[in-house]
């Protein structure tokens, strides 16, 4: 509040710098984009608590060092760690530390109308979709996204074409593999033409022990009358660091749900922007996180309602076991042309840990008049009363806890509409209480 | 959307000028030298006659202040303050203290009673005779005190309530002890530059076990031109003693901003109740948005005894600018806290307003309850804090935060902050945003009452559950202001 403070340069800030001063020449869009995001990173650096969007996650204090960028995984441990959502039936597509590895993927016998391909072989190649990829900006700095635009080499770029529904899920498996600390960086850039239907999932795993640094970002461009359904399950080592960014462009009468897993990284961060530029558009954009040891995890949510009659609703759990912390910020934004809007917004913590902490910050800013919109916040213990009517029973107490967190999360996680995937993350989360003891 | 249309017409229409508190009296008063140095604050003090501590406590405030810089984080947007180019000092120019009722310039007492208070003994005792409650007033007229009433039977009751400036020199001690310690002197740069430059403001201590026998009112009037007012309030109820106080303001239309950087401080000691009203009714500015009152303001109450309950009503429905978060520390065990607002925003005005609840004793409680309306091209923000501290077990707060939008364009906001860091706090939290229900204002129209009286009965209906929380003597005086600052947009 007072003195404008600019502290030196963190450990981890120079060698970020150091690790963006060896960008490769170009001169084409991507390039610029590269090097613009270097620069506002080396003008910015990390935020800090009194960047009010990283309020309760300090990056500057919580990244200690940058760790290296992460070399060529070797392809069979890729393979060996890659284990999530192996049961569910999709088109699976392997990246390695940060890139594709086009042995672990299924590429051939793509749908009609389905295009996939690498940002690498699209960049070598010219390809002309590379356009498309960072067209969606957050309309601020944002560190993670910065450091992921100048960094990231590859990704997977997909493209569906307009009126043709995918029914297998795509499936991109994030895999970190190697035993020395290093940061990977992936782009990925999803059209939906306009009509089409995807489900589009990702995972993120990697080894407990090692320190990585996971920072993934993702277009997601949705054409009118699109219907895009989004999973993402974050099950990184303990002690990795997980950045993530999520940007949606909304059109017309489209529909998306996208639904954030949490349950692994020693700090992880999800940034889900959306932008409703079409009008009558109906998003959905829920989550959970289940915590315990001394994780942090931070889902911050920004919709911004620029056209009139969409509806966007947003559910966060988040179970907090030892002494986790849980951060949710979601704002919610209804520009004055956006008449109609309908918006509601719900985060609810159950907080099982006596030293846990839960920070809560709803925003809403509304510039119309004819809306309807609201938000919540709950945060506590598990309700005494529906314990004692379980154990009452003959239910045990670690037992009835456990049926009451499942049905805490299980609100969330029922969103998803593909039912083996629904059945997949309910598994994940009876796994998790089951480690719980 | 028909209704629609009618209201931003109607808001349109609102000519703000019309402003009925904006008169401006014309009476002799003695300023300190523009602009603000170590010497306007030695100025102060002198005039005050305060004693040496008191002196250097300002200086230190001032040095700090110099170090500081203006917050921004408020989404609120006015010209830069020139600090230099205002006086920070004005007194009424009188021969002697003012003794009795007599002495007092007959202007003042105009404005008074153009006020409608019952500053005269003699009203407030036919409200004895008649049976209402007593009201004891001790008007602040620019910035000196210049009648206190009742004092007699508060002294009765051991109760002291008296300008501040009188009260450092009467009970340096309690005031010395108290002073600073609920927002201290480096808290902002709001509070630090009251703390160097407060002319003077209300001060109040109820003894152990007392309850104060009648409610206690003060009015604050910005009246000089070109006068910042830092007024400092200090409140203390003692160990089972309660008090409830009354806070009203008004101000005449001036062109220039005037700057209102005020200080209050509540502190509970165990088992001590302190209920703090406030309605505020400043010159908001013009239909442009020029003139106007920028108020910041930094309220904040200590629970700092077991048992102790800090609850604070506002009617907010003045000013160009409001910033103001009037907060409560929730030190002593199974202490409360309470929160009422009504802040209401038309033409330009800007409101970023809210509160802190801050839970450090064990099984406190808080409850907020903000009902925010935005009409014209206002900008009305809600922006809170509740926190559970590690040790804060059995913490317990419900938040329910209401906005209503009258016309497309004005902002209505929401920024609730709700940390907690124990597993034993329970907290929710709700908040809406709505227009007028068309379905409300149909229903209403059906059974015979026209659109305006519809919309004030549907609005009356939002901020009953704040309105019901104020004392008697202002909740007729809330209600009317209500109905005059929405005046065109609800009727």
């Amino acid at each position: 509040m007072n003195a404008e403070i600019r502290p030196i340069r963190t450990p981890a800030e120079q060698a970020l710098i150091a690790e963006l001063g060896g960008l490769p020449a170009g001169t084409d869009r991507l390039a610029d984009l590269r090097r613009a995001a270097a620069r506002s990173f080396e003008e910015n650096g990390l935020p800090h608590r009194r960047v009010e969007e990283w309020k309760y996650t300090d990056l500057r204090t919580l990244m200690r060092e940058a760790t290296p960028v992460a070399g060529t995984a070797a392809v069979a441990e890729a393979d060996a760690r890659a284990r999530l959502l192996r049961e569910v039936e999709a088109r699976r597509i392997v990246v390695a530390n940060g890139a594709v590895v086009p042995e672990l993927s299924d590429l051939a016998g793509l749908e009609e109308g389905l295009t996939v391909t690498t940002l690498a072989a699209a960049i070598a190649s010219g390809d002309e979709v590379l356009s498309r990829v960072g067209g969606i900006l957050p309309g601020r700095y944002d560190a993670a996204l910065a450091l992921n635009t100048a960094l990231a080499r590859d990704g997977v770029v997909l493209t569906v074409a307009p009126g043709v529904t995918i029914e297998r899920p795509i499936h991109v498996a994030h895999v970190f593999a190697g035993d020395a600390a290093a940061a990977s960086y992936a782009r990925s850039l999803v059209v939906v033409g306009a009509g089409a239907k995807l489900t589009y999932v990702e995972s993120f795993e990697g080894p407990e022990a090692v320190a990585y640094q996971a920072n993934a970002a993702t277009e997601f461009v949705v054409g009118d009358e699109a219907h895009l359904d989004v999973v993402r399950l974050q099950e990184d080592g303990a002690s990795a660091f997980h950045l993530a960014t999520l940007l949606f462009d909304v059109g017309r009468e489209a529909q998306v749900h996208a639904f954030t897993f949490g349950l692994g990284a020693g700090v992880a961060r999800t940034s889900l922007y959306a932008t409703l530029s079409g009008e009558s558009s109906q998003v959905g954009f829920n989550g959970a996180s289940l915590l315990k040891g001394r994780q942090h995890a931070d889902s911050t949510l920004f919709v911004d309602h620029q056209v009139p009659g969409c509806e966007s609703r947003e559910l966060f759990k988040t179970v907090l076991d030892d002494s986790a912390r849980g951060v949710f910020q979601g704002k919610i934004v209804v520009r004055q042309a956006a008449q109609k809007t309908d918006g509601r917004m719900m985060s609810r913590a159950l907080v099982l840990g006596e030293d846990a902490e839960m920070d809560n910050k709803p925003e809403l800013e509304i510039f119309a008049d004819d809306v309807q919109c609201g938000h919540g916040a709950t945060c506590g213990d598990i309700d005494e009363e529906l314990l004692f009517y379980l154990r009452a029973r003959g239910i045990p107490l670690k037992e009835a806890q456990s049926l009451l967190v499942q049905a805490f999360v299980g609100e969330a996680v029922e969103t998803v509409e593909h039912e083996g995937l629904r059945e997949a993350l309910v598994e994940r989360a009876e796994a998790w209480l089951k480690a719980r003891g | 959307m028909p209704a629609v249309q009618e209201t931003v017409d109607q808001v349109r229409s609102i000519d703000v000028d019309q402003y009925k508190y904006g008169f401006f009296t014309e009476i002799e008063s003695e300023k300190a030298p523009k602009g603000l140095s170590e010497d306007t604050v030695r100025f102060i003090s002198a005039k005050k006659e305060e004693p040496e501590w008191m002196l250097e406590w300002r200086l230190e405030a001032f040095r700090r202040w110099q170090t500081m810089r203006e917050p921004d984080w408020a989404r609120v947007s006015y010209p830069p303050i020139a600090y230099q180019e205002l006086y920070y000092y004005s007194a009424p120019k009188r021969k002697e203290g003012p003794k009795s009722i007599d002495d007092i310039d007959p202007e003042i007492l105009a404005t008074y009673e153009k006020l409608g208070i019952p500053l005269r003994e003699r009203d407030a005792l036919l409200g004895i005779e008649s049976g209402g409650a007593k009201v004891a007033v001790d008007a602040v007229f620019d910035s000196v005190s210049v009648a206190t009433t009742f004092k007699e039977e508060l002294a009765k009751a051991g109760v002291i309530f008296m300008p501040i400036s009188e009260a450092i020199r009467e009970y340096p001690e309690l005031v010395r002890k108290y002073l600073g310690s609920v927002v201290p002197v480096t808290d902002n740069f709001f509070a630090t530059l009251n703390s160097a430059v407060f002319s003077d403001g209300s001060f109040v201590y109820v003894p152990k076990g007392v309850r104060c026998p009648m409610e206690l009112s003060t009015y604050f009037r910005i009246n000089e031109r070109n006068t910042g007012q830092f007024e400092r309030t200090l409140i203390i109820a003692d160990e089972g003693a309660y008090v409830s106080y009354l806070e009203g303001c008004t101000a005449p239309m001036r062109d220039e901003n005037q700057l209102h950087a005020a200080v209050v401080e509540l502190v509970a000691l165990a088992d001590a109740e302190i209920k703090y009203s406030t309605v505020q009714n400043w010159y908001p500015g013009d239909k442009d948005g020029k003139g106007g009152i920028f108020n910041f303001v930094t309220k904040r109450g200590d629970c700092r005894g077991d048992r102790s309950k800090i609850s604070w009503t506002q009617v907010e429905t003045g000013s160009a600018i409001t910033w103001k978060y009037p907060s409560c520390i929730l030190r002593g065990d199974n202490s409360q806290g309470e929160f009422y607002s009504i802040a209401i925003s038309n033409g330009r005005q800007q409101v970023d307003s809210g509160t802190k609840m801050i839970h450090l004793g064990k099984n406190t409680s808080s409850r907020i309850i903000s009902k925010g309306i935005a009409a014209g091209h206002s900008d009305n923000t809600y922006r809170g804090l509740v926190s559970a501290h590690r040790k804060a077990t059995g913490a317990r707060n419900f938040t329910n935060c209401d906005s209503l939008l009258i016309g497309d364009k004005c902002g209505a906001h929401t920024v609730p902050y709700i940390e907690s860091k124990n597993s034993s706090a329970q907290f929710e939290h709700e908040a809406t945003t709505s227009k007028i229900s068309d379905d409300q204002l149909f229903y209403c129209r059906q059974r015979g009452l026209d659109p305006e009286e519809a919309t004030a009965l549907i609005v009356n209906g939002f901020v009953k559950d704040v309105l019901q929380q104020l004392p008697m003597e202002f909740a007729v005086e809330a209600q009317k202001l209500i109905a005059v600052s929405l005046e065109g947009s609800v009727g």
